[in-house]
């Protein structure tokens, strides 16, 4: 089966590699650290964060209709998608209306999720995604490894190879600020010869029926200042109920994405400016489903600042790609198999169940319980392999037995005594290739008791 | 009291030594303490690899064994956090709910029960404290690395600075995981030994020369690197720390 492990261990051939990518994301969660710990009661403002987000999803229904009938009064068109294909569908019909041939694009998972830019392109409509790290990403026909930081994979060597290739740089050995200044001329070409923008939505607010778009680099309001047209995509579960409650989320998200007490553009888009048009494109996309499982519905608190990504041990160890779905890591792993079971059957097994990702995490899914909870739907729905099936069965068999226990116990430590090291560490024995197990010891602590004991 | 001392599977074979420590250490403080013959396992290695429906009759066993004692004591902080938290799917009898509240980590009984805050050992080495995820982040044994704000000291901690000639280290990473993770440790082999072997880095490169933690499999992992590539570094599981003597020999 090609999951995760395959793709992980791949990975790990190039240990120093491993051992950078580590350390990038590493710093991140030590940035994030710094900047939680300056914010008195953070704790209370995670909690105050995961009680808003479960009061609105169990009133989801209610604050999405109060959300479009504010837009609707703002001015601004409401559209809705049951799934990636409608999504794909209407964009493209607004495009197609406008006459729109290109499209600049600030960040959104979600459009990476529906697959937005191959279906435009496919319409003869060219794409340019204009946050740096996506453009990146888009240049070399890869996809983002990461959601907050979509091209953390890549070193500046090789970036700098992609833009002489692509922008035609000059070979600058990896330097940031040429690099930069290069992409940011590169760009505002772009910005200015578009027709449309598109962005994605970070919170959209029922009460007001404006939205928030969260970026680093102000791409979403070049593009959308400099467009005609404005066009945001937005899963069902970004609705938060009323205005107030944006301070909570603008004081988590980038602390815990990037640690940063804010982003450097919180943009508020409410109603058209003359002569401009805004349309909102609400998707469901899955996500009713996994709102009806109760074990799993807490995972549509996301907010997508990435911190149980930067926490986890795996991840940094094995890269997003690795993972292949749209989202990686910790809350990709209990997404995914909702959308697809067979195909990400191994994503919940890619984790240690830590837990330091729901103890990061600034609206308190509780991912390693999730994980846990998946590999039961996993196990009974799909089934497992052949021998980890049988020697499952076997355990269990054992383990309700006490005698067999412990005459298995016996006889596994003298076979593990008297055969040859050759055998005990054939191919067979994926724990032994680096490592030794444990030396088997003359008698078990159950024999020891009994004999002093009795 | 009567306390029953549950000896987690893979301690009862291969690590019998960890057992003793762990009885003598409670006997020692004057506990009364009983092992049921007939205890096997809690069930987590198969409950963790989704087999969780094939886990119910270890659990009943489980239960069986240990209803009739008041606590029921572990030197292992992810086998307690497996019997608290997971075996939730049995019916909550009154027997079940008793053993479910009264199973202990050693460190977490020994501090939060019997409210011991310093054992009479002696260990003179420098000791670099691994955190076992489950007794960290599911028990609370500490506070996490995650969390912000002020916490309560980790009972482990607390425990090990008291003991005579013991030097804690400090690490650079204080809570990662190990990589160990049960059947993890062998279907994400490259990854579990990848994250093994950088813990081992971090506790060598701040000059730890014994690891010690709660859980015995985190260090079983650890040891097969350690025995593998030779590193100098011991591996002590903290009730034989707690349960060394004056002269001690490693």
């Amino acid at each position: 089966m090609n999951g995760h492990p395959q793709a992980a261990a791949a990975f790990n051939r190039d240990e120093a590699h491993v051992d950078w990518h580590d350390t990038a994301l590493w710093a991140v969660r030590q940035k994030r650290d710094t900047m939680a710990g300056t914010v008195r009661n953070w704790e209370s403002l995670r909690s105050l964060g995961s009680q808003i987000k479960a009061h609105t999803l169990s009133n989801l229904g209610q604050y999405l209709e109060q959300f479009e009938k504010n837009a609707l009064q703002n001015g601004v068109k409401v559209h809705w998608a049951a799934d990636a294909r409608e999504h794909n569908r209407i964009v493209c019909e607004i495009l197609k209306q406008h006459k729109v041939g290109k499209l600049v694009k600030s960040k959104s998972m979600l459009t990476e999720e529906c697959g937005l830019n191959p279906y435009l392109e496919a319409q003869g409509i060219e794409v340019t995604d204009t946050d740096l790290g996506e453009r990146i990403v888009q240049l070399a026909k890869e996809h983002p490894s990461h959601i907050v930081m979509p091209a953390i994979h890549k070193k500046r060597e090789e970036i700098d190879l992609l833009f002489q290739e692509h922008l035609g740089t000059r070979r600058s050995g990896g330097d940031a600020l040429y690099l930069t200044r290069e992409a940011r001329k590169h760009l505002r070409q772009r910005f200015l010869q578009a027709d449309a923008a598109l962005t994605g939505v970070n919170f959209a607010i029922a009460e007001t029926g404006g939205f928030v778009v969260c970026t680093n680099e102000g791409n979403a309001d070049m593009g959308v200042h400099a467009t005609p047209l404005h066009i945001a995509c937005m899963g069902i579960e970004k609705i938060i109920p009323a205005q107030e409650h944006l301070g909570v989320f603008l004081r988590l998200l980038a602390r815990s994405a990037t640690g940063q007490p804010i982003t450097t553009y919180s943009s508020h888009f409410r109603a058209p400016a003359p002569g401009q048009e805004i349309h909102i494109v609400i998707v469901d996309n899955g996500r009713s489903n996994q709102l009806g499982r109760p074990e799993f519905r807490n995972s549509l608190h996301c907010i997508r600042c990435g911190a149980c990504i930067n926490t986890c041990p795996v991840y940094r160890r094995s890269g997003g790609h690795s993972y292949g779905y749209t989202i990686p890591g910790p809350i990709g792993s209990i997404l995914a198999p909702g959308k697809d079971l067979h195909r990400h059957a191994s994503l919940p097994f890619a984790s240690t169940l830590c837990g330091s990702c729901h103890d990061v995490c600034p609206v308190k899914i509780d991912i390693h319980k999730q994980l846990f909870r998946w590999r039961q739907v996993i196990v009974r729905e799909e089934g497992a392999d052949f021998f980890k099936t049988l020697a499952m069965k076997a355990t269990a068999f054992v383990f309700a037995r006490p005698g067999l226990f412990a005459f298995g116990g016996k006889v596994g430590r003298l076979l593990l005594k008297i055969t040859p090291r050759f055998l005990v560490y054939s191919r067979l024995n994926s724990w032994g290739k680096q490592r030794e197990l444990p030396a088997p010891p003359g008698q078990s602590f159950t024999e020891w008791y009994k004999r002093e004991r009795g | 009291m009567r306390i029953a001392l549950f000896i987690p599977c893979y301690i009862n074979q291969f690590y019998p030594q960890v057992g003793i420590a762990t009885l003598q250490l409670l006997e020692k403080l004057g506990q009364d303490v009983f092992y049921p013959h007939d205890q096997t396992c809690c069930g987590q290695p198969l409950a963790n690899s989704g087999f969780e429906g094939d886990a119910v009759r270890t659990y009943d066993l489980f239960v069986r064994n240990f209803q009739d004692y008041d606590y029921i004591v572990a030197p292992s902080g992810s086998c307690v956090y497996h019997v608290r938290h997971h075996f939730d799917i049995i019916p909550q009898s009154a027997e079940v709910s008793h053993v479910r509240e009264k199973t202990f980590e050693l460190c977490d009984f020994l501090v939060n029960i019997l409210k011991i805050d310093k054992i009479e050992a002696r260990f003179p080495h420098k000791v670099g404290l691994h955190q076992s995820c489950h007794g960290l982040r599911g028990l609370r044994l500490g506070q996490s690395s995650e969390l912000m704000g002020p916490g309560h000291a980790s009972v482990v901690r607390q425990l090990l600075a008291g003991v005579e000639g013991l030097e804690l280290v400090e690490l650079t990473r204080a809570d990662e995981c190990c990589g160990f993770g049960g059947t993890f440790a062998v279907a994400e082999e490259a990854v579990s030994v990848k994250m093994g072997t950088d813990r081992l880095s971090d506790h060598l490169k701040n000059g730890a020369e014994v690891i010690t933690a709660t859980d015995m499999s985190c260090l079983m992992h650890l040891e097969g690197l350690v025995r593998r590539r030779n590193l100098p570094l011991q591996i002590k599981h903290v009730a034989e720390i707690l349960n060394s003597k004056n002269k001690v020999s490693i």
